[in-house]
Formats: structure tokens, C-alpha cells, sequence
């Protein structure tokens, strides 16, 4: 409450700073407006901003010391403290509020600071991110040996202590179960970029691009119901113990694979639509000039001349299926195993992350802080992928700019 | 030369007849074609079998069936059921006793005692009964017609999903309970019917599935959205205008343009790990708040909204503010009253798109502790909306998803329903924003 409290006082004199700092600009001008370097609403501003910005940085600190848990000098003199800051600096400003002074100039030099941090947001989240990871990471290290981490084969984590923990079946599952979705999306997803960008006429492309893309807009937990309750029920009844024999649930590499797939065609298709479509036309006239049918010149010329784009575009759908949890959390089964066939039950780097953080308010256990392992080694494959299809993109882009 | 015109036969080729190659170059062709059209058919094909499998299974958990019975109820039963230790389960008799008379006035026979027949109803029918006689005390001493909630069982059974057969390994409900039923429903007790409590009710316990419901999920996600449309919108929009107006070509200017474009890629649930570092390990916020999930999902979409505006503040024309600077306006006012205004359409359709975006977003959610938490109540203040553990749509559904019995399953598809319908609603107006003021320099 004392908080809120002081929220409300702080902006009430911001506010009454704004009208006096305003008044007292055009007083001392003797009410000719022309005598004033700026508008006399920059007087204003700069009293209330000169007051109130310092002040709330000062509350915010004391409520983040607050959640920690910090209490000393209970809530009176920090109070005391925000609202001394507020009124002095109001009064500073006020008293500094003259005709001559340059209330624009210093008004918006504030603002642009103001800019400036909020632009800084970008690097803190992922500062904060990276920091997050590192220092848990650290801690985890510390109890659990890295080598066991990295090369270990089995993935056995009990929360009584002795647990195993190695990275390799879950690298293994999201290997695969990337590959899987890469072999759906990828083929899908091009034949359907050049059908679109090559052949299609405007009236079926612009029906069936924006469908398309209603498959990227779909929350993936909706991916993920569709894959534990349509997908693989029915894969279930192909290969099951009735059918072929190779399944014994229905969660299994293949239905995630699947699924996943399915979410990553259009991330393909309007990727390689729009890497495809920035191919100059006059190569693409040069070679049916020559003589060529449109696939030729698609297979010959297009499809070379846009082959770094499509790799880039490739590159950051694999780094979206790495990084997907849903469709993985629900569609691919809960055991670890490194198994060759894709209708057992695999997980992957991403459940695990979450069915080792859920429900767990302790972070101080081994079993807890390999989730921050996971999340790191998540972290830099998908980081890595996504700078690579980015380099490669931008190189492609200057080739024909 | 003409000698080897004569010795080698001439070949025959004619404008009318096309050669075996160019047959075979425009079979080619075709078939490139075909598989074009082909692959656009899957990625069709596949989205509208999601679609079956979400209307086909969904629709079906906005009915439910309902036991209707009249009763009167005395003063003097409910002081003594008040009265007593286990409270709703005089309730719960006064509600077999109801249906033991409703049975013997539309003229059914049953030898069942009234705990058997009490199965066939939700388990909660006795403390509705006592919630609504609470809450409307006049209603006493007056016949009154109530709806009980019929068990997942029954209601599965008029749905099509319990059969006889797969009912013969249940503890609870058997054949015959399904014969009542059946001659329930000729005469008028048991009805199926549009269920609201789905829409506006609070998630249940893992054997009520016929009471669960999205609402109080929903309440969860409309305070996670608040947050996110306050913290996003201001912050995204001040840092597109500072790179896209303002920044000096400096190696700041580069990290943060970087940094941005890996955030936009960085996967979700790593942006969950983030949140649950810093907001509840550092900065002690409470758990399954829907303050500190909100925070969550602002730093995942500001890449989205910071890039959508920039693109809507590119798209205004340079002449507007040399215009503003040529009579003598500041690069701020030029920015601040003519640029920002002119980019706000494309702003806003940016943010609404983000906001849909976290809306659907579940993985960040599970990491802080939004899930699995069954708030039975409305929060009662808006510092308890932003704080008190809530769940969120798309944690609702994952939720139920796991839970065992297929009755949930119905329940996990019926909230994707509205879940898709908040997200088509939100992109149909930034469609509407989009068309309506939408300007071609």
C-alpha cells in the first residue's frame, strides 16, 4: 500500500509541477509569450520530468529491494527519501525556470535519454538471459560433472540424488524429431513457394498464401493437442500392434515429427516465396528467352540463384523446430532413449526443460538446475543457427541489390 | 556439303507434330506443376483436417447434460443440514430424495438405492444445491426447479463417447444406470443443452470434468494482456522510434539492431527460463501471477511489435518531415507530431498481432508456475487480478490435455474453440485497422 501511495504523491507533484513550472515561466515573462525561449508547455514538462523520473527509479530500487526482502529503515524513510527527491528536484527545476532558459532543448535531450532506454531493453533481455543461464549453469556444474553432462548416454534424473543426467537421448530426440518435421516442411514447403511465386495466378495466390500462413498463426499448444489426440491415435491404428506392429502408443518421434512439420510449412513457404520473388525478372526472361520451360528455368536459374536465401530460410526452420516445446511436451512420449525407430517414444531437450522446472519451487537441486543446461545448450545451438541463416540471408540480399 | 546433305537421311521435324524430346520436356513441365499444386493441396488438406478435428471435437464441450428436478426445500431441512458436520452431504441427500420423487412422478421403476442413483449426477450437486440456497434464501418453502450436473459419464454416454460395453470395467456408473437414463431422457429429466458454465466457470478437480470451466482462465489471460499492452506498446514504440529516427550509425546502434533481430528468434521457453531467473528468483514476485507471466511475454513480443513499427514509421514518406523541420519544428516535434500519428494504424496493427501471438503462447507459462493451479475463485481486486496465482487459456488446455480422462479431452479441444475465436477476433481488427486507414504515399 505504502508504495501505491507513493506512487500517486509522486505523480500528483509532476503534475502540479507541470502547472506551475508553466505559470511561472510566463510570470517571469511578464505574460508576453514572445519573451520565452520555448513554448511555455517545455516549462512545464521540464519541471515535472526533472521531478518525477529520478523519483520513480528511486521507488522502483526500493520495491525490487523490498521483494528481495530488504526491510531496513522500514517503509517511512524511503518514503521520506522518494518524496524529498521529487519535491527538490521540482524545486531546482522551478527555480531555474526563467525566459532565458532552454526548456525545449533540455525537455527533449530528457526524452531522447528516455528513448534511449527503452531501446536498451533489447541487450538487458538478453543480458538477462544470457546471465540467467550462465550463473545457474555454473551452479549446476559445481554439483554435477560437466563431462557426465555433455557425453552422458542416459537420462535417468530422481529426485532422491544419484540421478543421471545426459544430454545425448534428448540431443537425440530433437535431432530427429527436427529432421522428421524438416522432411515434411521442407519439400512441402518449396514445391508450394515456387507453385505460388512461378505459376500461380493472382486471384489462387491470394486465396492460398494467406491460408497458408493461418497455419503459422495457430498457437502451438494447438499443434500439440492435434498431435496427442488426432495425429497420433490414428498413426496408432496404421502402425500399431493391429497394423504394421512398430508402435506401442500413440506419443512417439514420428507424431511430433509430423505435427511439427505441418507448423513449419508456411514458415517455408513465405520465406522462400519472398527469397524467391526477389530474383530478378530479367534472368528469369534471359532463360525462357533461350528457349527454356518455366520448370527449367525454375530448376536452373531460380532455384540457384535463390539457393542461399532457401538455406537461410531452412536454417531458421530448424532453429523454430529445436526450439518448439508444445508440440514435443504433448506429441513425443516422456522417455529418454536413443532408439533408431521413429514410432517409439523420444523426448527432447525442450520437455525435459519443462517437466524438470514445473511443480519445483527448489532450484538448488541438481535435478532443477540441469534445466538451466538444457536451456543454455538451447540456447546457443538455436543462437548459432539463427546468426548463420541471418549471414547467409544478408550476403544473398547484397548479391542482387 | 551436299554431299552429306544426301547420304544422311534428312530429319524429319514438323511445326505440327512435336518431337519425342519436347514431349518429354513438356511432360516435365507438367509434372512440376502438378507437384506445385500438389504440395499447396497438403498444406490446404492439412489445415482444414485441423480444423475438422477442432469443430468436430470441440463444439460438442459447450453442451452438457443436465438432470432437472423439482423440489421444495423447508427451512427447517436446511438449518438442520446446516447444522450438521458434513454439510453437503445432507445436500446431497435432500438431492437423491428429489430425484427419487421426480422418478416416481414421471412413472419410472428403479430398484436402485439413492447412492446408486446419486452417481449417475455430479459430485459437486451437493454443494451447488447449497450455494444457490445460500445465495437465494428466498427461494425456500417454494417449489423450484434446479439443473444438477449430470457425471462426465452420463454426459458422455447422450455425447456418444461411453458405450455399455466400455462402461463395464467403471466403478462408478453401469448398464443400467445408462437403461434409467435412457427412460430419464423420454421423459423430459435428462436434457443436453448450451453449457455456460463452460464459458464462465473455474477450472475442476481431476474427477468433476462435467464442472470445469475456461473462465477464470480467461480472467488470468485478459490481466496477462494488460500487462503486455502496457509494457510493450510504450517501450516497443519508444525504442523503434529512437533506432529508426534518432540513432547515430554507431556500434550501439548496430548491437542493438542485433540483439533484436535474435531476440524475434530466440524460442519461447527460453524467454520462460528468463522470467522464472529473473522475475521469481531475483526479483521474489509471486508465482503463477499473472503480473509476472505478463512481464514474461512482453520481453517475447517487443521484437515483434519494435519491428512491425519500424516498418510503419519507414513507411512515412521523408517530405513529411522535411515539411515539419522546413517550418521550423524540432527533429522531436517533427517525430512526435507528425511522423508518430501518421505511423499509428500500422502501429497498432503490429501490436494487436503481437499481443495474439502471446495470447497463444504457452511454453513461457509452464516454466512460472501457471499451470496446474486450480483458482477456484475470481479475484476480488485489481492488485489481486495482477498478482494472486491465476492460469492463463492456453495453460488451461494444456492442463486439461494431461489429465486422464477423456472427458477432459473434449473439454482441452472446446477451449481451443475460444481460444482461436479471441485470436481471429484480434487479427479480423488489425485486418479492419489495417484496410480502414491504411495510406499509399
Amino acid at each position: 500500500m505504502p508504495a501505491q501511495w507513493t506512487l500517486i504523491a509522486v505523480l500528483a507533484i509532476a503534475v502540479a509541477g507541470y502547472f506551475l513550472g508553466r505559470s511561472r515561466a510566463l510570470g517571469r515573462a511578464g505574460g508576453d509569450i514572445r519573451q520565452l525561449h520555448s513554448l511555455p508547455g517545455y516549462y512545464g514538462y521540464n519541471v515535472a520530468l526533472t521531478g518525477l523520473v529520478p523519483a520513480l527509479l528511486v521507488l522502483g530500487v526500493w520495491s525490487f529491494l523490498r521483494m528481495r526482502g530488504v526491510t531496513a529503515g522500514g517503509t517511512f524513510v524511503p518514503t521520506l527519501l522518494i518524496l524529498a527527491v521529487s519535491l527538490g528536484l521540482t524545486f531546482l527545476a522551478l527555480s531555474r525556470t526563467g525566459p532565458a532558459f532552454r526548456a525545449r532543448n533540455a525537455v527533449e535531450r530528457g526524452i531522447l535519454w528516455l528513448l534511449i532506454g527503452a531501446a536498451s531493453i533489447a541487450i538487458l533481455t538478453t543480458l538477462g538471459i544470457v546471465l540467467s543461464l550462465i550463473f545457474n549453469t555454473v551452479e549446476f556444474f559445481r554439483l554435477y560433472p560437466a563431462a557426465d553432462f555433455f557425453f552422458g548416454t542416459v537420462w535417468q534424473p530422481s529426485f532422491g540424488g544419484g540421478s543421471s543426467l545426459g544430454i545425448l537421448p534428448l540431443l537425440w530426440g530433437t535431432l530427429y524429431i527436427s529432421a522428421i518435421a524438416l522432411a515434411v516442411a521442407v519439400p512441402i514447403g518449396l514445391f508450394a513457394a515456387f507453385y505460388l511465386s512461378e505459376y500461380a495466378g493472382p486471384k489462387f495466390r491470394a486465396i492460398a498464401k494467406p491460408l497458408l500462413e493461418v497455419l503459422a498463426g495457430i498457437p502451438t499448444i494447438v499443434y500439440g493437442l492435434f498431435a496427442l489426440l488426432t495425429v497420433g491415435p490414428l498413426l496408432l491404428t496404421v502402425f500399431g500392434p493391429e497394423g504394421a506392429s512398430w508402435m506401442q502408443g500413440g506419443t512417439a518421434v514420428m507424431t511430433a515429427g509430423l505435427v511439427m512439420g505441418i507448423m513449419l510449412i508456411p514458415f517455408v513457404s513465405s520465406l522462400s516465396d519472398d527469397i524467391i520473388n526477389a530474383v530478378p525478372q530479367a534472368m528469369r526472361d534471359g532463360s525462357l528467352g533461350l528457349g527454356a520451360t518455366k520448370s527449367e528455368t525454375v530448376r536452373h536459374v531460380v532455384l540457384p540463384a535463390a539457393l542461399p536465401g532457401i538455406v537461410g530460410a531452412i536454417l531458421l526452420a530448424a532453429s523454430r523446430a529445436i526450439g518448439e516445446t508444445m508440440i514435443v511436451v504433448l506429441g513425443a512420449g516422456a522417455a529418454a532413449r536413443l532408439s533408431l525407430n521413429p514410432f517409439d517414444a523420444m523426448t527432447t531437450v525442450t520437455a525435459k526443460i519443462v517437466s524438470q522446472l514445473t511443480g519445483d519451487s527448489d532450484f538448488s537441486s541438481p535435478e532443477a538446475l540441469v534445466a538451466f543446461s538444457l536451456g543454455m545448450t538451447l540456447f546457443v545451438i538455436t543462437l548459432g543457427l539463427n546468426v548463420l541463416a541471418l549471414y547467409i540471408v544478408r550476403k544473398y540480399r547484397e548479391q542482387y541489390e | 556439303m551436299t554431299d552429306t546433305d544426301a547420304n544422311t537421311p534428312r530429319r524429319k521435324s514438323s511445326l505440327l507434330e512435336l518431337d519425342a524430346r519436347t514431349r518429354k520436356r513438356n511432360a516435365a513441365e507438367t509434372r512440376f506443376k502438378v507437384y506445385g499444386l500438389i504440395a499447396v493441396g497438403i498444406g490446404l488438406a492439412f489445415l482444414l483436417a485441423l480444423m475438422v478435428a477442432i469443430i468436430s471435437n470441440g463444439t460438442r464441450a459447450f453442451t452438457q447434460t443436465f438432470i432437472t428436478v423439482e423440489m421444495t426445500l423447508t427451512a427447517e431441512e436446511i438449518e438442520a443440514a446446516e447444522a450438521s458436520v458434513l454439510k453437503t452431504g445432507k445436500y446431497k441427500e435432500m438431492v437423491g430424495t428429489a430425484i427419487e420423487t421426480a422418478l416416481g412422478r414421471a412413472g419410472i421403476d428403479t430398484d436402485m438405492d439413492q447412492k446408486t442413483l446419486l452417481l449417475m449426477l455430479s459430485s459437486s450437486a451437493g454443494a451447488d444445491l447449497r450455494d444457490y440456497v445460500l445465495a437465494n434464501p428466498e427461494m425456500l418453502d417454494q417449489p423450484l426447479t434446479f439443473d444438477f450436473l449430470a457425471s462426465s459419464r452420463v454426459d458422455g454416454y447422450l455425447k456418444g463417447r461411453v458405450t455399455r460395453e466400455s462402461l463395464s470395467e467403471d466403478k462408478n456408473l453401469d448398464a443400467a444406470h445408462l437403461d434409467l437414463v435412457d427412460q430419464m431422457r423420454d421423459a423430459g429429466i435428462v436434457e443436453r443443452r448450451f453449457n455456460w458454465r463452460f464459458i464462465t466457470g473455474a477450472d475442476a478437480s481431476e474427477s468433476r470434468p462435467e464442472a470445469a470451466g475456461m473462465g477464470l482462465s480467461m480472467i488470468g489471460s485478459l490481466f496477462m494482456m494488460l500487462v503486455v499492452l502496457a509494457c510493450a506498446l510504450p517501450i516497443g514504440v519508444a525504442a523503434s522510434i529512437y533506432l529508426e529516427e534518432f540513432a547515430p550509425k554507431n556500434r550501439f546502434t548496430d548491437l542493438i539492431e542485433v540483439n533484436i533481430s535474435n531476440l524475434a528468434a530466440v524460442p519461447s521457453i527460453v524467454f520462460g527460463i528468463l522470467g522464472l531467473a529473473v522475475f521469481i528468483q531475483v526479483a521474489h514476485l509471486p508465482q503463477s501471477a499473472p503480473l509476472v507471466g505478463g512481464l514474461t511475454l512482453t520481453l517475447m513480443t517487443l521484437p515483434t511489435i519494435v519491428i512491425s513499427t519500424r516498418a510503419s514509421l519507414k513507411a512515412v514518406p521523408p517530405s513529411i518531415r522535411d515539411a515539419a523541420l522546413g517550418v521550423g519544428a524540432s527533429k522531436m516535434q517533427a517525430t512526435f507530431h507528425h511522423v508518430l500519428p501518421l505511423a499509428m494504424p500500422g502501429i497498432l496493427t503490429g501490436t494487436i498481432i503481437g499481443l495474439a501471438q502471446a495470447l497463444g503462447e504457452t511454453a513461457p507459462l509452464l516454466l512460472i508456475g501457471m499451470v496446474g493451479f486450480i483458482a477456484t475463485n475470481a479475484p476480488e481486486t485489481l492488485a489481486d487480478g495482477f498478482l494472486a496465482p491465476n492460469s492463463a487459456m492456453p495453460a488451461q488446455i494444456y492442463e486439461w490435455a494431461k489429465r486422464a480422462d477423456p472427458a477432459y479431452y473434449e473439454r482441452a479441444w472446446g477451449g481451443i474453440i475460444i481460444l482461436l475465436v479471441f485470436l481471429l477476433a484480434m487479427n479480423f481488427v488489425a485486418i479492419l485497422l489495417r484496410r480502414r486507414f491504411e495510406r499509399r504515399w
